[in-house]
């Protein structure tokens, strides 16, 4: 058979074969209209993340003293904090800071626990009991107060915070990993991969994780709404990201002293939060509908 | 039944062993030297010394980790706060009630609006109570509670003032907080209250129920919300676990003097002991929480159940058949 001919074969069997299913599963996603508008909500805040510095009106710390506290106005839209900082900039630059410690942990957390659960599923035995029991530890503290507590003992700042969170947020990759690595590691094609003598490194990423990819996409995309929370309720309680960088979280627990006469310093911060971890919510509860394959029609 | 209890408990020590090590870890790895925090920057090199030799922090860390749980398991202590000299555990136990009042009336916000809704929202799917049910159940679950609580507290005490916004001395007190910690979870529970509703109620014996004329409103809160308790159950019964975890945020906000407001303010302090204490209180509560919900869990399902108990079994289901 010459290469000709086998490629035309390739392409006749490409065509007869029946669509994948993450290319289904994308088709069932777009058709969700809340999903689509939870996707939209994401892409916008990282757009204004990204364009922070073309979008936001004033540098995000150049403080106007005399234009201390004012309401919305034409000039500050969204009004002044105490030292006269723009708002609506602040409330762009924050996007900033949240949306790179939720992508961050949450990257840095799926990692970790997603290798800590996929070892564990896939050897079984001794090691498994090891590390979920590790695990187990880990989710046991309720994972603000693990958070608020990693924080404390290691100090603020940025990077703290983003290790802080995932920390909190290993337990739940590794025990949904093993828990789908598991059910994939004695079906037919592992064993057909595994008498080829293939490794077990390779059976494991290019084999099975593929298949346990979905549940994997959904608790990272709900995950980075919690994390974004997280890091909020963090700095709030006054750890975490630290001024004067913008973040949410801060900006609320500064307007909060000032709230009875200046509602503009929550409410926008606030607003801010809500509607990228509602964008998140939105997305993640779809994914996880479109690639639930009980719901397959 | 004893079996199974005694299993989970048992199951429970390497887990809480597993926390004290973290958390005890957490304490001694942290840069910085304990005594030198007790002490503040005045204090001379030899001061300092001798304290750390007296806390016994020269000593390798097993040999640390061994008299701090002997301390623990012994004399119930947890060491003494920096700030105040007195014994951390006392502090625990005098806020703790606060807390676990602040949590009660957190589920109860939480359980009134999710169950309903969830249930409506089921028995009419696609109607638009459905759809409008679970548009705001997926904004409830997306707002930070701190900002909840300071629009409450905004609207409610500064605006209308109808209501106190700081302090916990009272029924009136209790309302806003209340919210701000129930909300939140209620927006989960309704969600999960309707995806077990849905699964439920197209079993065949709702069809049965429904076929042999027993009401619609019986059917819905008989038939199936007694099916739907379980997993229901366990949901609201984690949802504890990360109010006591959430009470730190609400607590600092309401001015409530409980647990959570204490560790925030060691926060601020550095107050070591303290945060470590009441981070391993709060897991152990955490767990002894979770091991009741899972006990509650068996004790609801009799699948669980009949994998421990020998006999009774067939009795038990010959009751149900009748009672149904």
């Amino acid at each position: 058979m010459g290469t000709a001919e086998i490629n035309d074969l390739v392409e006749n069997t490409t065509e007869l074969k029946k669509k994948s299913q993450w290319v289904s599963a994308m088709g069932r996603l777009k058709k969700n209209k809340l999903a689509m508008f939870g996707l939209f909500l994401v892409i916008f805040m990282v757009l204004v993340a990204i364009f922070a510095d073309v979008l936001a009106p004033y540098p995000y710390d150049e403080q106007h003293l005399a234009d201390s506290l004012l309401g919305p106005c034409l000039r500050y839209p969204f009004g002044t904090d105490k030292y006269g900082r723009c708002i609506l900039s602040r409330v762009i630059y924050g996007a900033r800071t949240s949306l790179l410690v939720g992508f961050a942990a949450v990257t840095a957390a799926a990692l970790i626990g997603g290798c800590i659960g996929a070892v564990a599923g896939y050897f079984g035995g001794v090691l498994d009991n090891v590390l979920m029991r590790l695990i187990d530890v880990i989710l046991s503290i309720p994972s603000m107060l693990l958070a608020i507590s990693i924080s404390a003992m290691m100090g603020t700042g940025l990077f703290n915070t983003i290790v802080a969170i995932s920390i909190g947020s290993i337990g739940q990759f590794a025990r949904i990993t093993r828990a789908a690595v598991l059910s994939e590691r004695d079906q037919e094609y592992v064993e057909s991969v595994r008498a080829i003598s293939a490794g077990n490194g390779r059976i494991l990423v290019r084999h099975i994780l593929p298949n346990v990819l979905a549940p994997l996409i959904v608790q990272y995309s709900l995950n980075i709404a919690s994390s974004i929370l997280a890091a909020a309720g963090l700095s709030f309680v006054g750890l975490g990201v630290q001024p004067p960088m913008a973040e949410w979280g801060s900006m609320l627990s500064a307007g909060r002293s000032l709230i009875r006469y200046n509602w503009w310093l929550t409410l926008f911060p606030g607003l801010a939060i809500m509607v990228t971890v509602y964008g998140f919510n939105l997305f993640g509860d779809g994914l996880r509908d479109a690639l639930d394959p009980r719901l397959k029609d | 039944m004893y079996k199974y209890i005694v299993k989970r408990v048992l199951m429970m020590i390497p887990v809480l062993l597993g926390i004290t090590i973290l958390v005890f870890l957490m304490l001694r790895l942290t840069p910085g030297d304990p005594a030198r925090s007790m002490l503040g920057d005045t204090a001379t090199q030899e001061e300092v010394e001798a304290l750390r030799e007296e806390l016994g922090l020269n000593d390798n860390l097993v040999v640390q980790y061994v008299r701090y749980m002997g301390d623990l398991i012994f004399h119930g202590s947890l060491g003494t706060s920096y700030v105040s000299g007195r014994e951390v555990m006392t502090e625990i136990l005098d806020r703790f009630p606060t807390t676990i009042l602040l949590t009660l009336c957190g589920i109860t916000v939480t359980i009134l609006i999710g169950v309903p809704t969830g249930i409506i929202a089921a028995v009419k799917q696609n109607s638009w109570m459905d759809k409008v049910a679970t548009f705001i159940g997926l904004f409830g679950v997306s707002m930070p509670a701190f900002w909840l609580g300071l629009l409450l507290a905004q609207f409610f005490s500064l605006r209308l003032g109808w209501l106190p916004a700081t302090g916990f001395y009272g029924p009136k007190y209790w309302i806003l907080p209340a919210i701000t910690v129930g909300l939140n979870t209620s927006a989960l529970v309704m969600r999960m209250t309707r995806s077990t509703m849905l699964e439920v109620i197209r079993q065949d014996y709702i069809r049965t129920a429904r076929a042999k004329g027993v009401k619609e409103r019986r059917v819905v809160m008989k038939h199936a919300l007694d099916n739907c308790l379980i997993p229901l159950i366990t949901v609201i019964g984690l949802q504890i676990g990360s109010q006591l975890g959430g009470a730190m945020v609400t607590e600092t906000i309401f001015s409530i003097p409980g647990l959570g407001k204490y560790l925030v303010d060691s926060i601020t302090s550095r107050d070591y002991p303290v945060i470590q204490g009441g981070v391993l209180f709060t897991s152990i509560v955490f767990c002894v929480v979770n091991l009741f919900v899972d006990i509650l869990y068996a004790y609801a399902d009799p699948r669980i159940k009949t994998q421990y108990v020998k006999s009774g079994g067939k009795k038990r289901t010959a009751e149900k058949v009748k009672e149904a």
